[in-house]
């Protein structure tokens, strides 16, 4: 869960950072696009890198699932009889990750049919990033998915860095504080970073 | 005071249980839970009724036999054990729930007696330190630097109550492994057996049946010793290194 789990937080960190070239204009965005499947050349082919990095990440988050699937089969196994008199557990992004890791892996499919294949989207052009950011934010409720979306993913991280981290062994006293500020961080920065786009849509910002 | 206990009664492991409703009076705020639950089964025995079955030993915090789970929380609202607590944490009038440790490690004897014996097999798959028996050696023939003496008393705490366990939302019982662990790998004599120690402690836990680890912390919260959260992080550590340096077959 650790490792899968950092490897998707790596990429996220990539991916934020490439969305936010959007506020630059179509001609920035599109060519940041453009370049990313060129990455590599010309000892890569026109997309390879890009394939690779797809496997890499289909590979993160199968292992990532398959882990939190066994994980919880054991954990529901462990306590047969529960108990009668129930009360809220530990914190709200803790309680979450099961089934907002769910809600997330589901959100991956609808972002993918919507903003890379372009299924779900009416008037996608392929090739053309930035024109299929703006027509995809066009719709209010797709709004609220992404952003809906992109808090579960903060949360998520929240307790997933931290819990990462102690998993590796890298937790202490003395560390922990650090750890769970970077948490925190991580969790804001890219919650931020990833409803900039819609909201920048929503504002007529990017249009 | 005067309090409703709700009080989980099974007769015998194969026995359905159920909750039974108690009333209690003339409860004293100086009483200890373990005295309030004494005071009904004085009564209950009187009544010709079975007196409510649960463990107990010293009744001064130290040994780790009482094990209620008190309106959800285990050792109840304070951070200490069920002898410990005291009625003056409840008010009068109140209803309370009682009820055995829930896991699957850890099945119901006899109402909100379990049996820890898991626990036990644990420690014998590792929590110990293979010494040559003989005389006494003097006392400063290994050194043992403050710091790591400082580590292994703060583990060492665990008095073994499975609050742990049973506070956890997995059932997980890393946070006592992990406080053995670290308790016996802080000091030098522990450190011939440290990589076989947290492999068989750990692969003996696993298969006791108990949950895995999420790092709710929950267990840390309701460890009346204190145990540190840290500590199974520390554990994680040491079996990451143990696993490169001990070939696994």
């Amino acid at each position: 869960m650790a490792v899968s789990g950092l490897v998707m937080l790596l990429y996220l960190v990539v991916h934020m950072y490439g969305n936010l070239k959007i506020f630059f204009g179509p001609g920035t965005f599109d060519g940041y696009a453009h370049w990313l499947r060129t990455l590599g050349e010309p000892f890569f082919h026109y997309e390879w890198a890009l394939w690779i990095i797809r496997t890499g990440l289909v590979a993160a988050v199968v292992a990532h699932g398959v882990c939190a699937y066994q994980l919880s089969r054991r954990d529901i196994r462990s306590r047969p009889v529960g108990y009668v008199h129930r009360r809220a557990r530990s914190s709200y992004a803790t309680r979450t990750m099961r089934w907002g890791g769910v809600i997330l892996a589901l959100f991956i499919v609808w972002h993918i049919l919507d903003l890379t294949t372009g299924t779900v989207q009416r008037g996608f052009v392929p090739g053309h990033p930035y024109h299929n950011v703006v027509a995809a934010f066009h719709d209010w409720w797709n709004n609220v998915i992404y952003i809906a979306a992109m808090l579960a993913l903060g949360l998520h991280i929240r307790h997933g860095f931290w819990s990462a981290a102690q998993t590796l062994g890298a937790g202490s006293a003395t560390r922990d504080r650090v750890l769970k500020g970077t948490a925190n961080v991580l969790a804001l920065l890219l919650t931020a970073g990833f409803i900039a786009v819609p909201v920048g849509v929503m504002t007529g910002l990017v249009s | 005071m005067k309090l409703t206990l709700r009080i989980w009664r099974q007769h015998d492991p194969d026995a359905p249980g159920g909750m039974a409703a108690y009333d209690v009076e003339g409860i004293s705020p100086d009483m200890s839970f373990l005295e309030m639950l004494d005071t009904l089964n004085e009564r209950l025995t009187v009544e010709g009724q079975d007196p409510v079955a649960f463990d107990h030993d010293c009744r001064e915090g130290i040994c780790g036999a009482c094990s209620l789970v008190i309106n959800g929380e285990a050792h109840g609202p304070e951070r200490t054990t069920s002898c410990q607590l005291h009625m003056r944490s409840f008010r009068d009038g109140d209803t309370i729930d009682v009820e055995p440790w829930r896991a699957a490690a850890f099945p119901v004897v006899r109402d909100l007696v379990v049996d820890r014996g898991a626990f036990d097999r644990i420690i014998q798959s590792g929590g110990y330190v293979s010494v040559p028996t003989g005389a006494a050696p003097e006392a400063h023939a290994t050194p043992v630097p403050k710091a790591a003496a400082d580590s292994a008393f703060e583990h060492a705490e665990c008095i073994g109550c499975g609050a742990c366990v049973a506070a956890c939302p997995n059932g997980s019982a890393m946070l006592f492994t992990s406080a053995k662990v670290n308790h016996l790998g802080a000091l030098p004599q522990g450190a011939p057996e440290r990589e076989t120690r947290v492999l068989d402690m750990v692969a003996q836990m696993d298969a006791e049946g108990f949950g895995g680890c999420t790092l709710t912390g929950e267990c840390a919260t309701a460890c009346p010793k204190g145990i540190p959260l840290t500590s199974i992080t520390a554990m994680n550590r040491e079996w990451l290194r143990a696993s490169r340096k001990v070939p696994r077959g």
